[in-house]
């Protein structure tokens, strides 16, 4: 039962006088104690995500029908960009467990390259989380919000989505963005849809090709798409604004929830991916100078390793509960 | 440097049946097994086969492939890329039965409390479209 670690650091001989209980270092140990804490806060998140879930049974979105988007390409791709994400970073995963290895062989060299690849790693992978994010803030469609919270959206005959922009009719209308510069100075509002709920009423009543289609999920696990008298009543009964995007308040794919969550979760494991790549520089400039050279260990290199795994161990549930389930 | 002597990691994974030559090759073993196990788990979120849409245990059978096959990548991610397998058999303990165990009742409990509700909203005569 060899321990990974090779015991030449003068660090290790300082947890209680050369004696290592369990065979790992102070250090080590700690980042293991940490990560186990730090696990438990995700678990809260992604159990409280799943008792939204569990609770908005009928309601919640299809994930295939949110994110669709691939940098550079037009059209319906659910699926493929999460899964580069989750490809970046377990090669960058790859590159860090190379990192440590080559420096169990006290290689210098190769300690610095593959750093420096998992650091560009984490950097891939934060650009595409800003792109996600992008994407989902923006929003593609558009759809009306109701009275009671929900949400309408809206397809053609083959029950493929349809934009706001597509049948929307613009009409005349005074209402304007109410700045602060308009009246009280502490009162303003957020920048107004591209379309009004009547504008969208009007398209809706001219465009007999269109249909509501609701939140709630029918037998076949897909939403259900109402009949053309219904979905004329129910967009004249429980139509209240026009929803494009999503922020903390109202989004156009579902429950508000589903935002809110998918802001929290990924933000939050999006945080840890910028403090380890920060993390992660800092070794790295540590391996150039020649620090754990120096300290005849490269241990550190492991003990940041760890939480790096730990970040791609994480997304691999997020990724799981997010996107797939 | 006498670690260096003999191999301080172990080398087989899938309980003997596959042994690396050397760490390094383990590293990139492993990372086919993931890789393979997201492949799947995406083509299956893609095409959603109906043949796993039937009701395991309150889930869709598909849902129960996903949280397996995501338990499994997570075994492989601790025990080849963190080194657990490496460790003494207490520390292991010491991390993975405390989360497991806190874990499992967390989600456990969470989720027992959100059927519930649903159940309430879709039978209980509450209101939820006003």
């Amino acid at each position: 039962m060899e321990s990974t670690v090779v015991n030449t650091s003068a660090e290790n001989k300082r947890w209680g006088g050369g004696i290592e209980p369990l065979k790992a270092s102070y250090g080590k140990m700690m980042m293991w104690f940490f990560l186990t804490s730090d696990s438990l806060t995700f678990t809260g998140f992604l159990a409280a995500y799943g008792f939204s879930r569990f609770k908005f049974a009928d309601s919640w979105p299809i994930a295939d029908d949110v994110f669709t988007h691939v940098p550079f390409i037009h059209g319906n791709y659910p699926m493929i960009f999460v899964a580069f994400m989750t490809f970046i970073l377990i090669m960058s995963s790859v590159t860090m467990v190379l990192a440590v290895d080559a420096g169990h062989h006290m290689n210098k060299a190769k300690v610095s390259l593959y750093m420096f690849l998992t650091v560009l790693g984490g950097f891939v992978f934060l650009s595409s989380q800003a792109y996600e994010w992008t994407t989902f803030i923006k929003g593609g469609y558009g759809a009306v919000g109701t009275h009671g919270g929900n949400i309408i959206q809206f397809v053609d005959a083959e029950g493929e989505r349809v934009a706001l922009k597509d049948f929307a009719i613009a009409q005349s209308t005074d209402r304007t963005q109410h700045t602060r510069k308009d009246g009280l100075w502490f009162s303003g509002e957020k920048a107004l849809p591209s379309f009004t709920f009547e504008e969208v009423l009007a398209g809706f009543e001219a465009n007999p090709e269109v249909f509501v289609r609701t939140t709630y999920t029918a037998e076949d696990g897909h939403k259900t798409i109402l009949s053309r008298s219904e979905s004329l009543k129910e967009l004249k009964t429980k139509g209240k604004n026009v929803v494009e995007g999503a922020n903390l308040v109202q989004n156009e794919y579902g429950p508000p929830l589903f935002a809110n969550y998918f802001f929290f979760i990924t933000g939050f494991h999006g945080f840890h991916v910028s403090i380890g790549v920060m993390l992660n520089i800092i070794i790295f400039f540590n391996v150039l100078i020649g620090t754990y050279e120096r300290r005849g260990s490269y241990e550190m290199v492991e003990k940041v390793g760890l939480y790096w795994h730990f970040v791609d161990l994480v997304w691999v549930f997020v990724f799981t509960f997010f996107y797939l389930v | 440097m006498e670690a260096h002597a003999q191999e301080p990691h172990k080398l087989a994974i899938f309980r003997g049946l596959l042994k690396f030559k050397s760490n390094k090759q383990k590293i990139w073993g492993v990372l086919i097994f993931l890789a393979i196990i997201t492949a799947i788990e995406v083509l299956l979120g893609i095409y959603k086969p109906a043949m796993f849409n039937g009701q395991v245990l309150g889930m869709k059978a598909l849902n129960w492939i996903f949280i397996i096959l995501t338990i499994v990548k997570a075994y492989y991610i601790t025990w080849d890329f963190m080194h657990m397998r490496d460790e003494t058999a207490s520390l292991r303990r010491m991390v993975v039965w405390t989360a497991v165990f806190l874990i499992s009742y967390l989600v456990f409990i969470f989720l027992q409390e959100g059927g519930y509700v649903a159940n309430v909203f879709s039978k209980g005569f509450v209101k939820t479209d006003f």
